[in-house]
């Protein structure tokens, strides 16, 4: 996969709760087509919030942009509604996943694909897209999304996701509360959308040794600032930086390094 | 004869309480998808009634009043929506519960404006005869409304099961954020909710306006829709059916089988009593709020 222009630039971004609780105070990230960049920082460091900013999903969570600019596609996220965005291929998995519970799995997917405005006839390709990915959808698909594991339950997020169609997938935390196994399928189908369709992909993580492993850079946020930028394969050699940024050393949460 | 009695009471209860059950859906509705409680549901059930009473007064058919009535509430719906709601999102509930209040005295006060304040008959041209039906005595119109209410639920449910727009209500219903992640766009689906209700409105005024005559008072009965809710939940449109229907027979059992004991007059406020008592056992009522979780 070639690497070709930048998809989405954060620069300098500062965002507020309430227009009161300061949450990111310059946080810069970019994107490249056909790239996986994985967004890394202990908890509360801010991923969530910078996530949300570049989703249009802030104000939604009476939050504000306080400063820098967000650009995706070549235009000003700020001035477009979510709509707007996941129309021009901006897609977010939530963190925490957020299935409609009360949907079955294939109805979550349907109306993942509403955006694109398709007919009874034009769906179903794309949800076998979507079950040939993820098999245990298929079986899955009458059972309502509530009822699944968690593991379906991601499954399922992402499909909606992918069911619109995006050219950058922005998740949020997808391993969180998942077993070791899950996670790595679930990274491994991201994987393989990004290195057949190109899709480019965002990927907040506090399980940096997974993330790391999949993705091309990696950006590292530190109380709402982005403190190391670099290609990932140079990060998962420095233990030393995991440790003393994210919290915690190779494998898991441990105890906090001494400063 | 004894339980013959006892059956025409709580037949014509549960009759009674459909007519509760249609005030209480069009608060669930919006409920449901904008988490607000409505106050202004009453206010428009008033302003459907006198506008289709005043327009047939002036000569137009019963269908040409019910199309035209149904387009003005189209109108007030997204109006309320796009006008009042949509700056005030994200606003705690009591916020946006004031702005339904004062919604509902501008709607009010609109209805008069234009129809006028005095009292008008409305006929729907159903006979309340007594039919017997299984040596067991029944009002017709009771029937009439209850069969008008059924049809509603069963297009409500269709409308929601195997639309488009139902299925980004449910979704909307579900999870807002999830709803807005995904590219929903909310103020389309809140005009479609607040026009369904806006429906409901209507048919729900026609056959009170009937029952009680169409004057002011008639945006009252939403205090009646509140311990049907209460009992319900909020946000389940079974849950608005079975609390009417159980807020209904309570009232007619309590008055025939209690209110001689206390001196007549229970009907106005035993709904009240039982509500309360079920909030101290079941807060989120009887289908509220029901969690597809699985931890
Ligand atoms: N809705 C909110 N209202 C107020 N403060 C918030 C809200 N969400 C997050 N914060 C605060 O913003 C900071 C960053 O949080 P978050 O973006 O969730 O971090 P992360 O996703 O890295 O765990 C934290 O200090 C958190 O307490
Ligand atoms: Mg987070």
């Amino acid at each position: 996969m070639t690497i070709h222009e930048v998809l989405l630039s954060l620069d300098g971004v500062e965002a507020t709760y309430n227009h009161a609780i300061r949450a990111l105070s310059g946080v810069s990230l970019t994107v490249r087509t056909g790239e996986i960049v994985a967004l890394l920082g202990a908890n509360g460091a801010g991923k969530t919030t910078a996530l949300k900013a570049l989703s249009g999903l802030l104000p939604a969570e009476r939050g504000q942009i306080a400063a820098g600019t967000i650009v995706y596609d070549g235009g000003d996220v700020t001035r477009r509604s979510p709509a707007e965005l996941v129309r021009a291929g901006l897609v977010q998995v939530l963190e925490g996943r957020h299935c409609f519970r009360s949907l079955t799995v294939e109805d979550n997917l349907i109306v993942g694909g509403q955006v694109q405005g398709l007919g009874r006839a034009a769906l179903r390709p794309e949800l076998e897209r979507i079950y040939t990915l993820f098999p245990r959808l298929r079986d899955r698909r009458k059972t309502a999304a509530g009822l699944t594991s968690g593991g379906e339950q991601q499954m399922t997020a992402i499909g909606r996701a992918l069911m619109a169609r995006p050219r950058l997938l922005v998740l949020d935390e997808p391993s969180m509360g998942l077993a070791p196994l899950v996670v790595e399928g679930i990274f491994t189908a991201l994987k393989r959308l990004n290195r057949e369709e190109g899709l480019s992909i965002l990927v907040a993580e506090q399980n940096s040794t997974v993330a790391l492993r999949h993705a091309d850079r990696a950006s590292v946020l530190e109380t709402g600032r982005t403190v190391l930028d670099g290609p990932a394969a140079d990060l998962r050699e420095r233990d030393d930086i995991k440790a003393f940024y994210l919290g915690f050393g190779v494998g898991g949460p441990a105890a906090p390094a001494a400063a | 004869m004894e339980w013959q009695f006892f059956t025409e009471v709580l037949v014509g209860g549960l009759l009674s309480g459909v007519m509760y059950s249609l005030v209480a859906i069009g608060f669930v509705l919006i409920y449901k998808t904008s988490g607000v409680l409505n106050f202004a549901q009453g206010a428009l059930l008033l302003f459907a009634a006198l506008t289709f009473v005043s327009l047939t007064e002036r000569g137009l058919p019963v269908w040409a009043a019910i199309l035209l009535t149904l387009a003005a509430m189209t109108g007030i719906g997204a109006m309320i929506e796009r006008a009042v709601l949509r700056p005030l999102v994200n606003q705690p509930p009591i916020t946006l519960f004031m702005a339904t209040l004062g919604v509902s005295y501008v709607v009010e006060g609109a209805a008069q404006l234009l129809w006028g304040t005095q009292v008008h008959g409305l006929d729907l041209g159903i006979d309340d005869l007594p039919l017997e039906i299984g040596g067991v005595l029944v009002s017709s119109f009771d029937l009439f409304a209850a069969a008008v209410a059924g049809a509603m639920v069963a297009a409500l449910t269709l409308f929601f099961r195997y639309t488009r727009i139902g299925l980004g209500f449910r979704a909307v219903a579900d999870d807002q954020l999830a709803a807005l992640a995904v590219g929903l766009s909310l103020d389309r689906i809140w005009t479609a909710v607040w026009t369904a209700a806006g429906m409901v409105a209507l048919v729900a005024g026609l056959l009170w306006g009937a029952r009680l005559g169409v004057q002011f008072s008639l945006s009252l009965v939403v205090l009646k829709a509140l311990p049907v809710l209460v009992l319900g939940g909020f946000d389940s449109i079974a849950g608005a059916i079975v609390g009417g229907l159980i807020v209904g027979a309570v009232e007619k059992l309590a008055e025939v089988y209690v209110g001689p004991f206390v001196g007549g007059g229970i009907e106005g406020w035993i709904a009240y009593v039982a509500a309360l008592g079920f909030l101290l056992i079941r807060p989120s009522g009887l289908f509220g709020a029901k969690l597809v979780e699985r931890v």
